[in-house]
Formats: C-alpha cells, structure tokens, sequence
C-alpha cells in the first residue's frame, strides 16, 4: 500500500500548469544546483524529486503511520513533571519522520530544508492527516517555521531553522482561558527587563497543540495598560530555558495522539520575533493563515480516509442478499462522499498555489524590489490566496465532518462501535470547524470578499476557460449558480442592515462556495476527463440544490423573521 | 576510530507478494511478474551497518551486490538509506551462479576492497532460502562469523558483542575482528529512505548508464563523485572464471515444480497418555521430531 500512490488526484495537481513557475520562482531559477547537492537543475528534476518523496510519504504512512493510529489514539500522550510524553506509537512515528529528513519540507536550504512548494507539503499533509490526523498535527506544525523565516532576524533563522530541520517540533501558544477565538484580548504578559535587555513572559495559554514544544510562538501583551491587539507581540521562547511547565493534557473528543495543552510561563526568558506590536496585526494573521491552510488539508485528508473506510465496508458487507453497494440509498451517499472530497481537494489545491505564488513574490522581494508588474501580480496572487483561504478552511472542515459522518451511517450499527476506524474519524473530523478559528470566523474572514465583489470576479475568471463540449452544459449550469450567488447577495445587501448581512452571511457565503469548488473541479475535469467528470456531474447536481434553498431563504428573508430567532 | 563496513546485499523477487503469475509453466520463475526488492534480512544487516558507523565517527559503510545490471537499484536504495559507497558486481560469465559461486565471486571482490573491519549480510534471501553465502564468504576469506545476529550490541578494536538467536532463546558472544556476521529478519528494521539523500542519489548510476542516451544528470556527477556507482566486472577483481556462474556451480536444478500442500488425510488422537505416546513415537519414527 502507498497512500501518494493510490491517490490519482495528487498526481494531477502535481502536474497543474502553474507549478512549473511555482518551481522556477522557488528554486530562484534552477540557480541553487551547484551550491547544494539534492537542488534540482531543472523543472524535470524537481518534479521527479518531489514524485520520489511523495512516495516515501506515502509508503511511511501507509505501512506505519495508519497501522498504529489506533495504538497512538488508545495510548495517549501522558504528563510527567510537567513534561509530555508522546505515545510510544506516536514517537514511532516521529522517529521515522525524523530519519526520512521530513522535518523541514519548505524551509529553504540554507537552514537544512528541502526547499519544497507549499503546494508539495500540502500534499504531503494530505497523505499524513489521511492515515492519523492527530500525527499530522505534531508533524504539520513544522510549518510555524515559515513564521521565523517570514518575520525573525537571520540570526534568529539561522539559530532556529537547522534545529526544525533537524527534528525539533514547535508549536503556537494563542490561546487563553479567555482569549479564543478573540485574541485581542490575550492577556499573557511580557515585560522588558532593562537590567539584562531580555524579554520574561508570565502567563497561562489553554488548548494549545503540542504545549510541550521545543520551539514556542507567543502571543503576549507586550504593552502595559493596552487593551486591543494593538498591544501585542509574538515572541520566540525554547523549551529548553526550563520555565514552561505543562499544567495539563486536555481530554478531548477526538485526535488523542495529538496533545492539547495548559501552559504555564514562569518568567520565562524569550525573544521578540519581528517587531514590537505587530503580533497580532500581521504575524499571526500570516500564522493563522497557514495554519487554515493546514486544517483545510487534514479536512480533506480525513474526508477521503472516511470515503474510502465507507467504500471498502459497502463493497463487502451484505444484506438483503447482495453487497449494499448496489443499494441506491447507499450508493447516493457514497457517490456523494467522493464528489465532496474531490471538490473539496480542488479548492485545496487552488489555494495552495495562489499561496505558493504569493510566498515567492515575498521571497523575490527580499532579493530586490519588485518590478511595477510583479508588484500587480503579487498582490493578485495575495489577494486571491486570503479570500479562498477561508472558503477552503470552512467548507472542506464541514465536508470532513460530513463525509465522517456518512461513513458511520454506510457502516450501520457496527459504524457506532469502536472497533472500526470510521468511529475515530468521525470524533477526529469533529475538531477541524473548531480550532484555526470556527467556520463561522472563516465567514467573517470571507464576507468582505463577497460585499467586495471579488467572488464574483474569480467565478468569472475561472468560467472563462473553454472546456471540452462534454462538459459545455455543466459549465453552464455553473454559469447559472453564480448568477444565483450574485442574486443572492444583492438581495442581502439590498436591506442595508449591517445584522442582517451579517445573520445571512453564512448562507451567502456557502452560496459563494458552491460555485467556486464546481467551477475549479469543472477546470480539473477539463484537463482529466476521466478522473473527475464522474465527481463533478455529481458535485454539481448537489451544488445546485445547496445554492437554491440558501437563495430562497435570503430570498424570503424579511426583517421580522430576524425578530423571530432573538425571541 | 572509524571502521570499515562491507555488507553484503541481494536484489531479489519480492516472494512475499506472490501472484498467480508467479511461476512460469516450466517452474522457472516468471521475473517481471514479481517486483525486485532489496532482500528483507539484507536490509537488516544495512541497518546494523549505519548504527556501528553512527556511533564510531569515520566509519564508512560500503554495499557490495552481485546481479544484473537492474541491480543499481538496489545499490541506490542503500544509498538512500545511508551507505556511503556502493558496488556493483556484474558479468555475463556470473549468470547462474549456486551459493559456493557466488561465495567464491563475493569474496574475491571483497578481497579487492580490502581492509575492512566487519562484514554484514542478511542470515538468508527469501528467493533461495539457503543461508549459506554469509558462512561459504567467511570460509573462504578465512575469517570468524557469527550468524543469525540479531543486534551488535558493541563493537571496539578488540572485536563486536552481539546478540544471536538460538533455538528457545539468544546467546551474548564476542567476537574478534575482522569477521563476518549474519543477521536475522528479527533484527532492528531498517531506518527508512532519507529525502535529501533520495534528491541528490537519485541520479548515482554506473559509468555505462551514465554514458547511455536518456540519462540526464551527467553534469552533476562530474561534479559529485558519489554518483558513480562503481561496477567491477569478473576481470576487474581478477577472478577464476572457472569458478564462477554456471560452471562453477556444482549445484544442478533437476526440475522445479509448483507444489499446492493439501491435507490428503488426517488421523485423530483421542486425550489421552496411550494416543499422546503413539503420536509423538511416529513423529520420532518419520524424524518430524527428535
């Protein structure tokens, strides 16, 4: 078994068109291949390589990682003397990953990493979260380095980095008892000692993933007397000053392998990551950002392990004297299952791109400045990346939990009993419209691209590539949500009330989302007919169905029924 | 103080995912429905290799395999997995060589090699079963072995201290240097294939695909030594054609056939002593026991 190389669809996107620019712009064009022996000298190259990892993934996670899943769940991470410890499994899996040098997948090669597309660890993810979603967790977090590498000194990369490559995990200490989804109001506190001119945090964080991280990411008000946001920082702060104790291990729902912790800072000595202030404003916005992306992948990752747990039960369970596969109640839900996950993985992989793109303009502009085109081109991709983050945060986590749930009904009685993994994905997708902020935050993140007419703007772009005559009519019942999506939010706003905007934001913004996965899974099935028309003509079908009940009820929605709901 | 570590490696039919097509109507196996994988208790013996090197700074862990050319992609595995230097040992007149053949081939290269501390390989290879090529090189190149190791618990310039298996239990015993060592499928796993090294080995071929149309990394092995993967041919390591492949094989396949077991008949034993006694006295008799 290899779960990179049953999985067709990753194939695809690995080939889409605009990878090769990603590749040129990420390996500064090919220039890199005299300095460090495993550079790629060519498009060809890196794409072989890339393939050849992949496959390594995908061959660890099926012949390890998703064997001991059920180990890692029952086992459990323990405390010790405020330390945690991983589950023996768990730490398994971690050895391995640190053997097979997956540790530090994007960071660039002058700080130990492999220099890989966030488009190429995305798919990795993709491949981690579908065999144990709570390991994706530990190993995903690498990604917290992108933050030191966007916003820290290159003393402090260079200190870092290497030890991330190297293995070391890290973690985002955010949230507080009563600091959640509101994070203006982080209240841990850094303070400034002249004496040594080193910064202390004081403080507790909650929920916080991985708590016993080598490498801690803070959140802490570093301006006494503030209230808002505006007083925050983000600060770098290591285990190893032995002032971060581990309070508690959460019981949760689902992802056991994967500890959320209570963390205390005693006076904890830690440094200032980029500048003062802009903690919140622009480093964890940028965290958070890709911290979504993170979760959309482990929402489709879980996705597809249900699809395919609920496939394989179907095929062979019998009743009524025949394999209920060939029963149209179950048939429907598993064909609805797959065109899902397909649209779902369609608007990941979009993202990732734009996300992909809009890091490599970041990167260039480091090298030089940015000419007037390249300027208009990266704020195109920037722009494009923020506004199908949340789209994809939010409706690939709900499809997760949907496909999740589906897999427990396919499996009847037996799904409800612990003895079949369908059970722990169903507690496990539970999580992800939760934590990287709830679906209802990716709505509030997503509106504005919606009032602002750029939903609008990207349906017309993607609508406007020819697709062969086969999928014409599909294309154009697309055309024909987006026309609903369009009525619909003008019927929103037409009330010119900012609540009722609000009430109905989540409807529009499904309403926007529909469309969008159609038409960039149409795109998809333009290049691979075979692969992704049957999931399209299906995704579709219930697009439309979805597009309509939101559209009459924005339709029939009138100020009174507002009144209704607060009675 | 570094060592010197060979191990011993074969590329073999992947006989654990046997299809129906498996086997040829003649007997002979049908290759190209069975994949080519790196022999299971190789890999094992590669693993106790790149733990001595781990903790002996210096030391330098060599592959060394006998096959086709198709062999390299065993070599490239093991590079992968962390060897550092690798060789191929391939001539037409090595073909259908026996164990005492192949012995006689492997311990002519490794004399080639020279000066090593310790040799490793697998206990057997699950195409032949034999177990025999680790104990016929230790004969021949005179040296101690130990067998069916299942971890090298220590290694100084006095010699090794492992762990060998033997019926109902293990054994501690030491060991001096040099000296060849087999190991078993119960070993430590193999540590998995390494990205960075995947990325930069990917490209390690022999001098002749190197020189082959099609292979496209020819600039970076000018610049990168290490991938060259060396291939000696039987002149290079100066050996007794007469010895080797067919013709020094005194092992003759008469025929091979595709045996299905199936029980033709069974006896029952009621519990108790006067049927348990009878039961174990047949067993003696047939020498299924004792």
């Amino acid at each position: 078994m290899n779960y990179y190389n049953d999985n067709k669809a990753l194939q695809h996107y690995l080939d889409h068109p605009l990878m090769q620019r990603i590749v040129a712009m990420k390996e500064g064009g090919y220039a890199a291949c005299g300095e460090y022996n495993y550079a790629p000298s060519c498009f060809a190259e890196a794409r072989k390589g890339y393939e050849e990892v992949l496959a390594l993934v995908g061959e660890l996670c099926a012949e390890v990682v998703a064997p001991n899943a059920a180990r890692v769940e029952k086992e459990g991470p323990s405390l010790l003397d405020g330390r945690v410890k991983y589950a023996p499994a768990t730490e398994e899996n971690m050895t391995l990953f640190r053997q097979a040098g997956l540790m530090g997948v994007s960071l660039p090669r002058r700080y130990g990493g492999l220099n890989f597309p966030v488009t190429v660890f995305t798919m990795m993810q993709d491949v981690v979260c579908r065999a144990d979603a709570a390991f994706g967790n530990l190993w995903g977090l690498q990604d917290c380095a992108e933050t030191i590498y966007n916003f820290g000194s290159v003393e402090q990369c260079e200190r870092i980095l290497p030890r991330i490559c190297a293995g070391e995990t890290m973690s985002m200490d955010l949230t507080e008892p009563d600091a959640g989804s509101d994070l203006q109001s982080v209240s841990l506190k850094a303070t400034f000692c002249e004496e040594d001119g080193r910064w202390y945090l004081d403080g507790v964080k909650r929920f916080i993933t991985n708590g016993d991280s080598d490498v801690h990411l803070v959140l802490a008000r570093s301006e006494e007397g503030s209230v808002d946001g505006r007083g925050l920082s983000l600060f770098i702060c290591e285990k190893s000053c032995g002032r971060i104790r581990t309070r508690r291990i959460e019981e949760k729902m689902g992802i056991h392998g994967s500890p959320t912790c209570e963390i205390v800072f005693d006076h904890a000595p830690a440094e200032l990551c980029g500048s003062r202030k802009m903690g919140l404003i622009k480093y964890v916005m940028s965290l958070m950002n890709g911290a979504r992306l993170g979760i959309a992948t482990q929402s489709v990752a879980i996705a597809q392990a249900a699809y395919e747990e609920a496939l394989s039960y179907a095929r062979e369970r019998k009743q009524f004297g025949k394999n209920i596969i060939t029963i149209a109640p179950v048939y429907e839900m598993l064909g609805a299952m797959q065109a899902r996950l397909d649209a779902a993985r369609s608007l990941l992989y979009e993202t990732a791109r734009n996300v992909d793109m809009n890091y490599q303009f970041a990167d260039l502009a480091r090298e030089r400045t940015l000419t007037p085109e390249e300027r208009q081109e990266s704020k195109q991709f920037s722009k494009k990346a923020d506004a199908l983050t949340p789209i994809v945060k939010g409706m690939a986590s709900e499809i997760a939990n949907k496909n999740a749930y589906d897999a427990v009904q396919v499996h009847g009685g037996s799904g409800y009993m612990s003895d079949y993994t369908c059970e722990r994905l169903y507690r496990d997708a539970r999580i992800t419209s939760i934590y990287e902020g709830t679906t209802q935050l990716q709505v509030v993140a997503a509106i504005r691209y919606a009032t602002g007419g750029f939903y609008t703007q990207l349906l017309q772009e993607y609508l406007s590539a020819d697709v062969p005559a086969s999928l014409q009519p599909l294309k154009e019942r697309i055309a024909a949500m987006a026309g609903l999506y369009n009525e619909a939010l003008a019927a929103a706003q037409a009330f010119g009330c900012q609540e009722t905007l609000d009430f109905l934001s989540r409807r529009i913004y499904e309403t926007a989302a529909y469309p969008i996965m159609s038409a960039l899974l149409l795109l998809d099935a333009a290049a691979n007919e075979e692969l992704f028309a049957p999931s399209l003509a299906r995704f579709v079908a219930m697009a439309e169905a979805e597009v309509a009940a939101h559209t009459a009820y924005i339709k029939n929605f009138t100020p009174e029924l507002l009144t209704q709901y607060k009675k | 103080m570094g060592f010197n570590i060979i191990v011993l490696a074969k590329q073999v039919p992947d006989t654990r995912n046997v299809g129906s097509q498996a086997m040829n109507a003649d007997g002979t196996i049908n290759r190209s429905a069975l994949p080519a994988v790196f022999n299971p208790d190789d890999l094992c013996a590669l693993e106790q290799a790149l733990r001595i090197k781990e903790r002996n700074a210096g030391s330098k862990v060599t592959v060394l395999t006998m096959g086709p050319k198709r062999a390299t992609e065993l070599l490239r595995e093991a590079l992968y997995r962390g060897a550092d230097d690798v060789i191929l040992l391939s001539d037409a007149a090595f073909a259908g060589a026996d164990t005492l053949a192949t012995s006689y081939a492997l311990s002519t290269a490794i004399r080639k090699i020279g000066n090593y501390d310790i040799i490793l390989c697998g206990r057997q290879a699950i195409d032949g079963d034999t177990a025999q090529v680790g104990p016929q090189v230790a004969s021949m190149l005179e040296l101690p072995q130990v067998t069916c190791v299942r971890e090298i618990v220590e290694m100084g310039q006095s010699g090794i201290v492992a762990v060998r298996s033997i019926e109902n239990g293990t054994e501690l015993v030491k060991a001096p240097l040099p000296l060849l060592v087999t190991v078993e499928g119960s070993a430590a796993p193999c540590r998995p294939r390494n990205a960075y090294r995947m990325l930069r080995f990917h490209r390690a071929a022999t001098a002749a695909e190197q020189a082959a149309e099609g292979y496209e990394y020819k600039a970076r092995a000018l610049a990168d030594e290490a991938l060259t993967i060396k291939e000696w041919a039987l002149a290079d390591i100066d050996g007794d054609a007469s010895r080797c492949g067919l013709s020094g094989s005194p092992t003759k396949v008469k025929a091979v056939a595709n045996i299905v077991f199936k029980a033709k008949e069974s006896k029952r034993y009621t519990a108790d002593s006067e049927q348990v006694k009878s039961l174990v006295a047949e067993l003696l008799s047939n020498h299924i026991i004792g």
